[in-house]
């Protein structure tokens, strides 16, 4: 990264600007849009030092690493937008592990055309979501591809972090009798995306339940150090996460319906666009499994966080070598819960 | 939810369920058969069956309106995008269906065909309005239900003067079905399909209300009750059939009364009859040609017939051979006898229709019934 002398460059408009192919060429343009809007968003030791990767020491322990790609459309969204979203999606996979997230690393893919005033506001919001979880954007690469060959813009996020000794969470982990816990109502970010569809534009006050997971993990893991999975349901929902349990643990699951919190307004936009809120995305909600005997304790201990307030103990692992995850539902019959097929909605984040 | 959760309580049905066990004849069985797709779901997915005694039997009907679609329609809608670069606007179960070659609209797509996923008819209005220079068909399918919103943007596109837009008309009609299948040899002489009464479409019938089945009641002294598609209409509606059957009834009853009349909705009665007219024949999935059911485009309104315009020449393609989807769909068969079933016919590879849509026979028992054909130990 090149610094550029201020008085002879005439800055970036931001205004009325738009992203065009020398953003992305190597020369001068692209030195200055890394200057005026990614260096001084994200702005920390690591960037300063302009380099093209960042150096930091390891610390003790094993280290965890996960990479998310974003592709939400549309870009921003009541509750978020693909920034905070990027941020939040990637500390949340390292968190996953029990891990305590330390850096990130952001790649951008603009397309030629997309507004800058667009591109500010989503970096400047991604910015704002890495200080508040505490965790810096260390190093970033930006591309440009032709108008046409991208949807605005797509961001990639990987993260690192650090998982205390003594805790070993895995989704293979999972053993009949262990307890379920969702941290909150399903749900909500889908339904918040899915109102903003050009083409089904409907009314609704949910917001997408975006949020790092990290600080809630933490307290969880203090608490129970026995937590066996940890997961996120995102893309594919709680459905979809607990078949993914079922299969690494080879085990069945049972839920309860009548124990799954969802959001009134989420349950009748659902309803009225033939979708299972099982299925639909959140961005800040995980499931745990522990076991039985930690399962209160890991209870008391979300709740008193406020992204667990709503947490609820929703259902048990069972012996079943098919793997099944069944469902009571509240009507008094069993059903199974199955894989999703197909896709409920896209590109959701 | 207000006006959801009232029919979905678990303690009003364990209620009903007694009544049924209490009223149903040990020594007889009722052979029920629910039309619609939306019946099946509700069946499935809040474990109805589980509810019922041993001699009630559900048997799944032909009302879905993805399943009933023969391969030879989807082709002529590939055809569309890909022949004659059309922008195809299709409901969202439509795309999976599996058409000749291997292909379906979805995988036509991923070809580079221009095919588009809409919720309302509407959506494919604006999309032909958006893109004045390409020519824009919506692949109009369903039961009586969808028929009205095709026949508003058809009156629509002709009051602005489109000429880019067309719609692929395959809608199709509920009393055609239900006589084809009460007339089918397996009902009348065979005897192999056991049919004592039916519960009626939910929202075919607020259109066309209860009246049409009148006659079914009456000539082929089957009764029929008109119910919705939560799960205590269902129920409800069995032990309505249970009691007509008990009693030798054959008659019309409307369980569904918070929506349906016996007239029906008269303003979409008569949109639909300005804007089509009856097809002499038409081929379903599982039940071949049947007479009388189903909608053409009228000549009043030629200009938005993208058969007319396109001149779409209808060629029957034979089922795969290991599919059982038409015996499923008259009834004949259950998921469970197919071979194909949960084997090479899944959800995410369906071989026949009634694996597409969540509607569809196989899908609903794949996805919510499954696991009661297998032995699972569970806490």
């Amino acid at each position: 990264m090149t610094k550029v002398r201020s008085d002879y460059v005439r800055p970036v408009d931001f205004k009325h600007g738009r992203v065009d192919m020398t953003h992305g060429g190597g020369g001068r343009a692209m030195a200055q849009l890394i200057e005026e809007l990614f260096a001084r968003a994200f702005s920390n030791e690591w960037l300063a030092q302009g380099n093209d990767n960042a150096l930091f020491t390891v610390p003790a322990g094993r280290m965890v690493m996960a990479t998310d790609s974003h592709v939400v459309s549309p870009l921003e969204f009541p509750g978020g937008d693909i920034g905070c979203l990027a941020v939040h999606g990637t500390i949340n996979d390292v968190a996953m592990a029990g891990a305590r997230p330390l850096y990130l690393a952001a790649g951008f893919i603009l397309e030629e055309g997309f507004p800058l005033a667009t591109l500010k506001r989503i970096v400047e919001s991604m910015a704002a979501a890495s200080r508040e979880a505490g965790v810096p954007v260390i190093t970033g690469d930006t591309k440009v591809v032709e108008q046409g060959k991208g949807d605005g813009l797509f961001i990639t996020t990987t993260g690192l972090g650090v998982v205390p000794l003594g805790v070993e969470i895995s989704g293979d982990r999972a053993r009949a009798g262990d307890c379920i816990l969702l941290s909150g109502t399903i749900g909500d970010h889908g339904v918040a995306i899915m109102s903003l569809r050009e083409n089904l534009t409907f009314e609704t006050t949910i917001r997408s339940d975006t949020a790092a997971l990290h600080g809630l993990v933490a307290a969880m893991v203090e608490a129970v150090p026995t937590i066996r999975c940890l997961r996120d349901p995102t893309r594919g929902g709680l459905g979809t996460t607990l078949n993914e349990f079922a299969r690494q643990s080879g085990v069945g699951m049972l839920i309860h319906e009548s124990k799954i919190p969802v959001r009134a307004e989420v349950n009748a936009a659902c309803e009225f666009l033939g979708l299972d809120p099982l299925y639909v995305a959140n961005e800040g909600k995980l499931i745990a499994i522990c076991p039985p005997e930690d399962a209160d304790r890991l209870l008391a201990a979300m709740r008193a966080h406020p992204l667990g307030a709503e947490a609820a103990i929703i259902g048990e692992a069972v012996a079943d070598a098919h793997g099944f995850v069944q469902m009571e539902t509240s009507f008094g019959g069993r059903r199974v819960v199955d894989w999703l097929t197909g896709e409920q909605l896209p590109r959701i984040c | 939810m207000k006006y959801i959760e009232e029919f979905r309580d678990g303690e009003l049905a364990r209620r009903i369920a007694t009544r049924i066990r209490a009223e149903a004849h040990p020594e007889r069985s009722y052979n029920l058969m629910e039309f619609c797709g939306g019946h099946t779901h509700a069946i499935s997915r809040y474990g109805i069956k589980d509810l019922l005694p041993g001699n009630v039997n559900m048997i799944h009907g032909p009302g879905c309106p993805v399943c009933v679609l023969p391969i030879g329609r989807i082709d002529n809608a590939i055809e569309l995008a890909t022949h004659h670069s059309a922008i195809v606007c299709t409901y969202a179960d439509t795309m999976r269906v599996p058409a000749s070659n291997g292909l379906s609209l979805m995988k036509a797509k991923a070809r580079g065909a221009d095919i588009r996923m809409v919720y309302s008819a509407a959506d494919a209005l604006r999309i032909a309005q958006d893109n004045p220079t390409r020519e824009v068909v919506f692949f109009a399918i369903g039961f009586e239900t969808t028929t009205p919103p095709t026949a508003i943007i058809i009156r629509q596109a002709q009051a602005l003067g489109l000429t880019n837009f067309t719609v692929f008309c395959n809608h199709v009609l509920t009393p055609a079905a239900i006589t084809h299948i009460l007339e089918s040899p397996e009902v009348r002489e065979l005897g192999i399909v056991p049919l004592d009464g039916f519960i009626g479409p939910a929202h075919v019938s607020t259109v066309i209300g209860s009246q049409p089945y009148e006659y079914f009641a009456e000539e082929y002294q089957r009764p029929v009750v008109i119910a919705g598609f939560e799960p205590l209409d269902v129920m409800q509606a069995i032990l309505m059939l249970v009691r007509q059957l008990n009693d030798g009834r054959a008659e019309v009853e409307n369980e569904f009364t918070r929506a349906v009349t016996r007239e029906g909705n008269e303003k979409a009665k008569r949109l639909v009859a300005d804007v089509f007219e009856l097809r002499r024949s038409f081929e379903w999935r599982g039940l071949g040609e049947v007479p009388y059911s189903a909608l053409r485009i009228k000549g009043t309104y030629a200009a938005f017939d993208a058969e007319r315009r396109f001149g779409i020449a209808y060629r029957s393609v034979a089922d795969n051979k290991a599919c059982e989807c038409g015996a499923i769909l008259r009834g004949v068969k259950k998921p469970t006898d197919c071979k194909v079933f949960g084997t090479v016919c899944t959800p995410e590879n369906p071989i026949g229709s009634c694996m597409v849509s969540s509607e569809g026979a196989c899908a609903a028992h794949y996805t919510y019934g499954r696991f009661k054909d297998i032995e699972v130990r569970a806490a």
